[in-house]
């Protein structure tokens, strides 16, 4: 739960603080789970290398995307990082020899640090704890960033790009360094993700996955962290509950999208702020 | 010489049906704004509709009727109760469009199973029409011609008609477009219940040589994406091009 | 000494002649109005001035610098300030943290991104203290969607002037205000100090003939007339176009 919160509170740097809707943040996601996955599988690399390789390529890749993304807004941003991500799909389902294609890399081994600990990261309990440490780390350096000069930067781009270049910023470089320091963190959060599966597929690369996480970040409000936080966990809980009754899961899904959508744009934390205000104005 | 002319004229014909799918997308974005994720549904239910009507009916020429109709309709309804209360909000539509695809594509296996089928092709078609000893199935041909004529009738509807020149005034400016008494909303709602049955048609005409199949909804949209994306949008010709 | 030139600047778009070979040179120091009536080119002029608009010929120059190929925001960086037509605040955000961005630009501060802004005290305090300058505080915690449209103008100004600029394009800046709140942006505009150079783009006559040391006339894109206001006043092409309009 913990890791689709971090993935969640990444794309809300993008979506929620500086106002570009990507729709292939699963991109970077898998990107970074493949790597570590491969080379700890492969190469029997341990986790000081695997980890960090994962982001690094998840990085460089947010870096080339983001050049082809950035010439568009809106709309057609919303398409361009859809279709770069499905590229990324097509690639992990295609090249079998490297990524195991559609039967996916089973059994990475857990982290191995290397370091001669009490506990062994392939228990449930340190892993658990090595998880949330990480996971902590970076939400206190995404707190760090929100309430930062950059961070403030962002959100002026979100509300007005034209009054921004006005004022001096180079828009365009701020939306990149967003969009790769996006993906980064997303990029932990795959990483974390194949260690925790132990099992990496392409099936977290599809539209649907895409789709997911972008409600994730809608129902609990864009633009407050917190929000996507708890709607990750809301919909990994919902994912759980739901599919432990029925086989229908992606109708109950899109159901939830279609009200959603409808009835609380701006998330919960949204509609809380919104209750506080009607009762502190009588 | 054989197989390339017989590559070129399969990816011809694919190409038509992926151009009808992009021609409805790229219209419903230009004139909308609206990324509509649920195209690659009516794909999909265009196919399975049709399927069920051959079934019931015997007649091709019904199923693709009826399943296009029937999709548009299922189209105006989206637009008219739902997605016209998201004006101009790209998230919110995103996900509005996304859940209407998940909940089409699952209520698509409910009720027709997840095996793959196809579409039986229509008994003229079924052969295959000969040049020189080169044999081609005639009903690849016929996509072909039909995805040629349903262009030039976009075409000339684009440039050549009243209807077309209040859609590209719509397109440019909604606000003047109102202002001069165009019926804007009436438009969007006839716009994208035309793309749905753009979007029917190709999944009727798809089925026998491409199939039915649970997925084929995304499978369509993704690549229907990258042709409207090559081929601008909002310009109906240019889509076709680039296969 | 010269702050800025533009030379035979033009600009079209497809078939449509904006502006046309439009040059003059505006004085440091000066309150040069550009007037006009809708149409004339003039908010385009400005938006190829500041950078926002390529131009299609001609040439920017400013403290003796070439900029006509400069981005709007590297422009911003050299001292050019704007205010806009239509008023272009940061709508949800507060109308302090409005300011701390306009703020933080000035400073260069945005590289450290490490200190949250809030615990910048100088930053803040800074903040307050134009606003506290413009008699603005009281809505200084407001989302700038929500306060008073007046009052969105002033801030737009505020904004534009947070950077202590060099050069200020102010696009009409009086438009839609009540006669008090017209009054107060004059006195605004009146008490700027004389090292900074004021372009300024304005409907009303009243304040334009007010304001200007000179003025620049455009019509259609073209630049018909430019003197001081007396000048102005008594040009006959500029009566000619203005009959009806004028409303002294």
């Amino acid at each position: 739960m913990m890791i689709f919160a971090l993935f969640a509170m990444s794309l809300d740097l993008l979506i929620g603080y500086t106002g570009m809707p990507s729709l292939g943040h699963t991109a970077y996601f898998g990107i970074s789970a493949y790597t570590t996955a491969l080379l700890a599988l492969r190469l029997n690399l341990n986790a000081w290398l695997a980890l960090p390789a994962g982001l690094v390529l998840a990085a460089l890749t947010a870096s080339l995307f983001g050049l082809l993304a950035l010439r568009t807004r809106g709309s057609y941003f919303l398409m361009i990082t859809l279709a770069l991500s499905q590229v990324v799909w097509g690639i992990a389902f295609g090249w079998r020899s490297l990524t195991g294609g559609d039967d996916g890399l089973p059994d990475v081994p857990r982290p191995a640090l290397g370091l001669h600990l009490p506990w062994s990261l392939a228990d449930s309990t340190p892993f658990y704890y090595f998880t949330l440490l990480l996971v902590a780390v970076a939400t206190f350096l995404l707190v760090g960033i929100v309430t930062s000069p950059f961070g403030y930067a962002l959100r002026g781009i979100r509300e007005s790009e034209t009054r921004m270049l006005a004022l001096g910023y180079n828009v365009w470089r701020y939306k990149l360094t967003a969009f790769v320091l996006a993906a980064l963190f997303a990029g932990l959060a795959g990483s974390l993700y194949a260690y925790y599966n132990r099992f990496v597929s392409p099936d977290y690369l599809n539209v649907a996955r895409s789709a997911e996480v972008l409600l994730m970040v809608i129902l609990g409000g864009a633009g407050t962290l917190i929000g996507p936080a708890v709607g990750a966990v809301l919909i990994v809980f919902l994912e759980n509950v739901i599919s432990a009754y029925t086989e229908r899961w992606l109708l109950a899904l899109g159901v939830i999208y279609v009200v959603v959508s409808l009835f609380a744009p701006s998330g919960l934390i949204g509609l809380l702020r919104h209750i506080r205000s009607r009762r502190a104005t009588p | 010489m054989n197989f390339w002319l017989i590559q070129t004229l399969n990816g011809i014909s694919f190409g038509m049906l992926l151009f009808l799918l992009a021609a409805g997308l790229s219209l419903i974005f230009g004139l909308m704004k609206v990324l509509n994720l649920t195209h690659g549904s009516f794909y999909l239910l265009g196919g399975y509709v049709g399927l069920t009507i051959l079934h019931l009916s015997g007649s091709f020429v019904l199923a693709v009727l009826v399943g296009s109709l029937a999709i548009a309709a299922i189209g105006v309804i989206m637009e008219r109760f739902f997605l016209r209360r998201l004006h101009l909000q790209e998230l919110p539509q995103a996900l509005l469009t996304f859940g209407f695809l998940f909940i089409f594509s699952d209520l698509a296996t409910v009720i027709w199973g997840t095996n793959p089928q196809t579409i039986p092709k229509p008994a003229i078609f079924s052969g295959a029409l000969q040049f020189d000893g080169f044999f081609y199935p005639s009903y690849r041909l016929f996509i072909i011609v039909l995805g040629l004529i349903i262009a030039g009738a976009l075409w000339w509807l684009q440039d050549g008609t009243r209807l077309g020149a209040m859609l590209r005034a719509s397109v440019d400016d909604e606000e003047i477009a109102r202002a001069l008494g165009i019926n804007v909303s009436l438009l969007f709602t006839l716009v994208f219940g035309f793309g749905a049955f753009l979007a029917a048609l190709g999944g009727v005409m798809g089925g026998p040589i491409v199939g039915v199949y649970p997925g084929a909804d995304f499978d369509v949209m993704l690549l229907g994406f990258v042709v409207v994306i090559i081929g601008g949008l909002g310009r109906i010709t240019l889509g076709s091009s680039c296969r | 000494m010269t702050a800025l030139t533009i030379n035979n600047l033009s600009r079209h778009f497809g078939g449509l002649q904006a502006v046309s070979n439009v040059s003059f040179t505006v004085e440091v120091g000066e309150r040069r109005l550009m007037i006009g009536p809708n149409g004339a080119g003039k908010t385009t002029l400005f938006n190829m001035l500041a950078g926002a608009l390529p131009v299609s010929a001609g040439r920017v120059v400013l403290f003796g610098r070439d900029i006509t190929l400069l981005p709007a925001y590297a422009r911003a960086r050299m001292g050019i300030a704007r205010t806009f037509q239509i008023t272009n605040l940061f709508p949800r955000l507060t109308v302090r943290d409005n300011l701390v961005l306009a703020l933080l630009a000035a400073e260069n501060a945005v590289r450290s991104r490490h200190r949250p802004v809030s615990a910048n005290h100088s930053l803040m305090h800074h903040a307050t203290r134009l606003l506290d300058k413009w008699d603005l505080s009281a809505i200084a915690g407001k989302d700038a969607k929500d306060i008073a449209y007046g009052q969105q103008r002033q801030i737009d100004l505020v904004l534009a002037l947070a950077a202590q600029p060099k050069i200020l394009l102010l696009d009409e800046p009086t438009a839609g205000l009540s006669a008090a709140e017209v009054v107060r942006v004059v006195g605004m505009i009146r008490s700027l100090p004389r090292d900074i150079t004021i372009l300024m783009i304005e409907h009303d006559m009243d304040v334009a003939f007010e304001l200007a040391d000179r003025v620049s006339v455009l019509h259609q894109g073209h630049l018909i007339a430019e003197g001081d206001v007396e000048a102005i006043r008594n040009h006959p092409r500029v009566r000619e176009i203005y009959l009806g309009v004028d409303d002294e």
